[in-house]
């Protein structure tokens, strides 16, 4: 059974000192600095075996950060999933990568890239997925504007 | 002018699609191969986009439903059912009993549906063209018709809704849903003699697109694609969501995780959701389809504003693990509305098992896969 979160916390702590983790309703906040550490201790420590990532995604709060959140499970106990989270700021966010960990982070954080303009530092392949390769900004963004396709035509 | 002899290989680039009837909707593969040989090869999607998740953000969590139709247009009452779920999970609903069963039963006749089709596919993609997918859509139809009986729509059902189902099933409903579970065993026995042991289908696919057990987990495979690579994890056991542990049945895993284990893995889950099926036929009470929550929610969706927050719910779908991350601010619109696809996480491994394979073979490994673009694209 996966300990509980404060468990968790109290065990991520030791093992990994020096290194800040609150808790936000029912989720891990973990500093950008330490998301690598953080998740090689997740995956790597036997208890833990966070061997899958489930889901990868950003939530966008403008004006002043946007937050990449983390869906892990382990595969190997059953058990998961827990949510980790990032705040980074909205005009320059800049994450290391997990895909060295987690293959299947892969193409979420292309995604999340695409859609949301986070880059995920030390990916292989950081292109974009679901927009075509030249598009100008980011879909997913709260402040994005449709282009109003009824608008009339100046000519 | 002279001709270079050269001993070099030629690389040359080609783009499977995106348009080609193998890719099971606008997909494409950028290829590049050495003669016939596969070096690399990346998967270009989002032909389909029309962001799914945007639309999902302007509107009430209940006029989602009929988007999530559209994500895997094979499975609507599994999409729904993941939506319903994580609403239920964001707003704490409790679902009515029988709306639990009859979510149960659709829930299951769509993975028949998905999984037959799928093979039907399959051998369409091997070559053996028309005949054996239209034995599957043969059977699909029966199971459409009953989709049809209980939503009103073959395909687009926007049927299961937090707190139960949208409304009961009509009169004999459950009798012709019993026939049909009674029939299917015959069909499954008449289709696997076809193809199970069939000299030329075991040829075209055992020992193509071997995805080892280490590799399937570290890349977020889910769904008949890991567990055919021997991997136990069915999130209907793990999580035991909606009413599952109420029933009794087998995960089936394979033992290579090559296309001919993909294959027999999914004939093996439809015999097991039969098994379901049975099950929750004898079993299902009586009683309201919808819990009184849900109801309201459903006469009246901006009443329905759930506390801040954020809930992942996430369901076995046929394809795999399908999540959805909602996240309230209070308001009768979702703050982030994402989804998670299996078939587009799927695709993550494509390029690993096609490399150093035919053309020809990268055709029937993407058919194992099982897309469907209006999920990998949402």
């Amino acid at each position: 059974m996966l300990p509980t979160l404060e468990e968790l916390k109290a065990a991520l702590q030791e093992l990994l000192p020096g290194v800040s983790l609150t808790m936000e309703g029912g989720s891990f906040l973990v500093e950008a600095k330490d998301v690598t550490a953080v998740c090689r201790c997740l995956k790597e420590t036997e208890r833990f075996g966070m061997d899958y990532v489930a889901n990868l995604t950003a939530v966008d709060y403008p004006p002043e950060r946007i937050e990449v959140v983390y869906h892990l499970c382990s595969m190997h106990h059953k058990h998961g999933p827990i949510a980790l989270k990032v705040k980074l700021p909205r005009a320059t966010p800049v994450v290391a990568s997990v895909t060295p960990i987690w293959r299947g982070a892969e193409f979420q954080e292309r995604e999340v890239y695409d859609l949301f303009g986070v880059t995920f530092e030390g990916h292989p392949d950081l292109r974009r997925i679901l927009m075509w390769e030249g598009f100008e900004g980011h879909p997913m963004r709260k402040d994005y504007v449709v282009e109003d396709q009824d608008a009339p035509h100046h000519s | 002018m002279t001709t270079a002899m050269t001993t070099e290989p030629q690389l040359l680039e080609v783009s499977l699609g995106p348009q080609h009837p193998s890719t099971h909707g606008v997909f494409r593969m950028n290829a590049v191969l050495d003669g016939e040989t596969i070096v690399k090869l990346k998967p270009v999607m989002g032909y389909l986009h029309r962001n799914h998740e945007q639309i999902g953000e302007h509107i009430t969590y209940i006029a989602s439903f009929p988007f999530t139709d559209r994500l895997d247009y094979f499975s609507a009452m599994s999409n729904n059912l993941g939506l319903a779920i994580a609403i239920e999970k964001l707003g704490g609903i409790q679902a009515s009993e029988r709306g639990e069963y009859l979510r149960v039963i659709m829930a299951e006749l769509t993975r028949l549906v998905n999984h037959t089709a799928v093979t039907g596919f399959l051998l369409n993609d091997m070559g053996a063209f028309g005949t054996p997918l239209l034995y599957a859509f043969r059977e699909r139809e029966k199971i459409l018709d009953l989709f049809e009986a209980a939503s009103g729509s073959r395909m687009m059902c926007n049927y299961v809704r937090p707190g139960g189902v949208r409304e009961d099933v009509p009169e004999q409903w459950l009798d012709r849903c019993r026939a049909l579970v009674g029939a299917y065993p015959r069909f499954l026995d008449e289709f696997e003699k076809l193809l199970t042991a069939n000299e030329i289908v075991r040829q075209r696919t055992q020992g193509v697109g071997i995805l080892k057990k280490e590799l399937a987990v570290n890349a977020s495979v889910t769904g008949p694609l890991l567990r055919a690579s021997g991997v136990n994890y069915d999130i209907r056991k793990v999580d035991g969501y909606s009413i599952y542990p109420r029933f009794e049945f087998k995960v089936p895993l394979g033992t290579v995780g090559d296309v001919y284990d993909r294959y027999y893995v999914r004939i093996l889950e439809m015999r097991e959701s039969l098994k379901i099926l049975q099950q929750a036929l004898k079993e299902i009470p009586g009683g309201p389809a919808i819990s009184p929550k849900g109801m309201a929610m459903g006469k009246a969706p901006r009443t329905f504003r759930p506390p801040k927050g954020e809930a992942y719910g996430r369901i076995e779908a046929p394809k795999g693990e399908l999540g959805f991350f909602l996240v309230s601010d209070g308001s009768p619109q979702p703050y982030r509305y994402h989804v998670r696809a299996p078939s587009f996480v799927n695709l993550t491994i494509l390029e690993d098992m096609c490399l150093g394979r035919k053309v020809a073979d990268t055709i029937i490994i993407l058919g194992s896969i099982d897309i469907v673009l209006g999920e990998v694209d949402r």
